[in-house]
């Protein structure tokens, strides 16, 4: 058992870099490369750290090419790290990487991780012998995932013939059977409609909730974010730039605020507030408000006469979008 | 190894066997290829041993055996990949591969075994009986194909069929792992396609080959795929030897276990998974 003290996941200046062969375009550069060869490394990690406790939920973003999924596949003891260290429930993932995956289950939604050609259920039924699941416990695990996701009716059914959300489901629930306690999500509801996405959401809760299992979630789609994490890592360039809640991150990068005020009748603006004015809708105007947001609305509460005020924050799309142009 | 993780391994074959059932037509297209190139086969071997001039290395019988068997056993052989190995390697798979709790080696080598042994299996009843059946009917007793030579001759030939299929496995297991260097498999599919054919004897029997072939022939792994089981069915590897050639067969197979189990290690070091 891992103690409360020691973090579950515990990662410290973890290094990737892999050696590309490069070649020069054109005939020329394909006839150079078969003398001589030029190699580039890129660093796909540069030394990021940090730690996870039992049954927290972290998502982990970052731009395209930041090293999320490196990441999640040197916690996964699929790839050795350059250098840097870091272990999960006290081993170190690639070095023993059988007995460790075990405790693991993971889930690239670009991905499938079941068998192709085979129906549902015995892809299931050859997981619970890969990872020697005895039956009890496979017929109470599947009992539950199934409940949750709805699984049933797709039993039968040849991978190759099920939707994305019904796939994406199947390899959520694949990942769990054998009770693992942590889950690695590598981009869960990419290409999914609003409906599949929210079900995935409040399934990933359910987990977390009744099996106190830690989550680390990487995505694109900040409303997984929303939904489920209260914290957030975020990387780029294989960096860690912010370990913190979402409203840290927001306050941090965003300074501005919606602020709507619902006017006693319609009102004769003063030209300074008349340039922020996002929408206005008779007597109901949105204001953007960059500077300090007290004295903003001290200055609207004493000229004008205010019925109502609502203070918006900006949606974390926004957020985002702010911090990864900072980085460039 | 306990007796659990043999398990895991063993529901990794038949689940991928039960799936590789389904291909009947395949395999019915397959055996009517193969039953006439055995004729085809047969017709030039036999009128080769009809002007040969001295008494030739391997009685015409024998010969009539290690065609038929090759042909109805063709699918045993490491001629190909499974298609789905390869397209694992082209969208970066091989990762899930890795989360399972099993010895990557072991666990490909499971699905490889019955990559080769399910398409045989739904092949091999159709040519066998159209050798010893079809062929009698329409008066074809020359090229009929013969019993086996003794009990001991059909005991130790199912035996070297099995040590067969760990070698043809071991053999491929190479090309599969070669595949993280490679990323593409056709060109050492294709080269490994070409030795084993010649190598193992599928285009002509190996005893019909120039005498200052037969040391290097005898020596090389090749051999223990389609050459060593089918005269140990004719009776054309009898008595001692047959201990021996089983031998050969099993060396073999361990050598090349071995040298599959070290590129494995080196491979999983330098991994990079394609497709970030």
């Amino acid at each position: 058992m891992v103690s409360k003290h020691v973090p579950q996941i515990h990662v410290q200046n973890l290094t990737k870099s892999y050696r590309i062969a490069e070649r020069q375009p054109g005939m020329l550069g394909a006839v150079k490369s078969l003398f001589h060869r030029t190699y580039r490394d890129v660093e796909a990690l540069r030394g990021v750290s940090f730690d996870i406790s039992r049954g927290e939920m972290v998502g982990y973003i970052g731009p395209n090419g930041a090293g999320k999924s490196t990441t999640i596949k040197i916690l996964s003891g699929i790839l050795v790290p350059s250098s840097g260290c870091c272990e999960v429930n006290g081993v170190v993932p690639w070095k023993s990487r059988i007995s460790y995956v075990s405790q693991i289950g993971v889930v690239f939604g670009q991905r499938t991780q079941l068998w192709w050609d085979l129906p549902v259920i015995e892809s299931f039924d050859l997981l619970r012998e890969i990872y020697k699941v005895p039956e009890g416990r496979y017929k109470a695990s599947l009992g539950e995932l199934q409940e949750l996701l709805d699984l049933q009716p797709l039993y039968d059914i040849p991978v190759r013939q099920l939707s994305l959300g019904q796939r994406v489901k199947c390899d959520i629930a694949s990942a769990l059977l054998h009770e693992p306690s942590i889950l690695f999500l590598d981009e869960p509801t990419i290409g999914l409609d609003a409906v599949t996405k929210a079900s995935v959401r409040s399934f990933i809760q359910e987990v977390n909730r009744n099996r106190d299992v830690t989550v680390l979630l990487t995505t694109h789609d900040l409303g997984d974010i929303e939904a489920l994490c209260r914290r957030v890592i975020v990387i780029n360039d294989g960096i860690c730039l912010s370990d913190s809640s979402i409203d840290e991150l927001r306050n941090q990068y965003v300074h501005e605020k919606h602020v709507v005020i619902e006017f006693g009748s319609t009102p004769s603006l003063e030209s300074s507030h008349r340039d922020d004015v996002l929408e206005s809708d008779g007597s109901r105007v949105t204001f953007l408000c960059t500077s300090d947001i007290s004295q903003f609305v001290a200055q609207m509460t004493s000229k004008y006469e205010v019925k109502d005020i609502t203070i918006e924050t900006p949606p974390i799309e926004r957020v985002v979008t702010e911090l990864y142009q900072s980085m460039k | 190894m306990t007796v659990l993780a043999i398990r895991s391994y063993f529901a990794v074959v038949s689940t991928r066997f039960r799936t590789l059932l389904q291909y009947r037509i395949a395999a019915l297209a397959g055996i009517v290829t193969q039953v006439f190139w055995g004729l085809m086969k047969l017709m030039v071997l036999g009128a080769f041993y009809e002007v040969a001039q001295d008494q030739p290395p391997m009685s015409f019988e024998a010969v009539v055996v290690y065609v038929w068997l090759g042909q109805c056993l063709f699918a045993l052989f490491p001629y190909n990949v499974d298609p789905d190995m390869r397209a694992m390697f082209n969208s970066g798979s091989v990762a899930y591969d890795l989360l399972r709790p099993l010895s990557l080696y072991g666990f490909w080598f499971s699905r490889t075994v019955a990559f080769r042994t399910a398409p045989t299996a739904l092949r091999v009843v159709p040519g066998l009986f159209f050798a010893f059946v079809v062929l009698r009917i329409i008066g074809l007793e020359e090229w009929v194909m013969p019993p086996p030579a003794s009990i001991v001759a059909a005991l130790s030939f199912l035996f070297s069929i099995v040590l067969t299929v760990a070698l043809s496995v071991s053999i491929l297991m190479l090309v599969n792992i070669s595949m993280f260097w490679l990323i593409d498999s056709r060109g050492m599919v294709n080269l490994t396609a070409g030795v084993v054919w010649v190598l193992g004897g599928m285009i002509i029997p190996l005893p019909l080959f120039p005498d200052w072939m037969q040391p290097f022939l005898s020596w090389q792994p090749f051999r223990g795929l389609c050459d060593i089981p089918f005269r140990i069915y004719s009776g054309d590897i009898a008595g001692s030897y047959i201990v021996s050639e089983l031998a050969f067969q099993f060396v073999w197979i361990v050598i090349l276990v071995l040298i599959g189990l070290w590129l494995m290690r080196r491979a999983q070091v330098k991994l990079t998974v394609q497709g970030g």
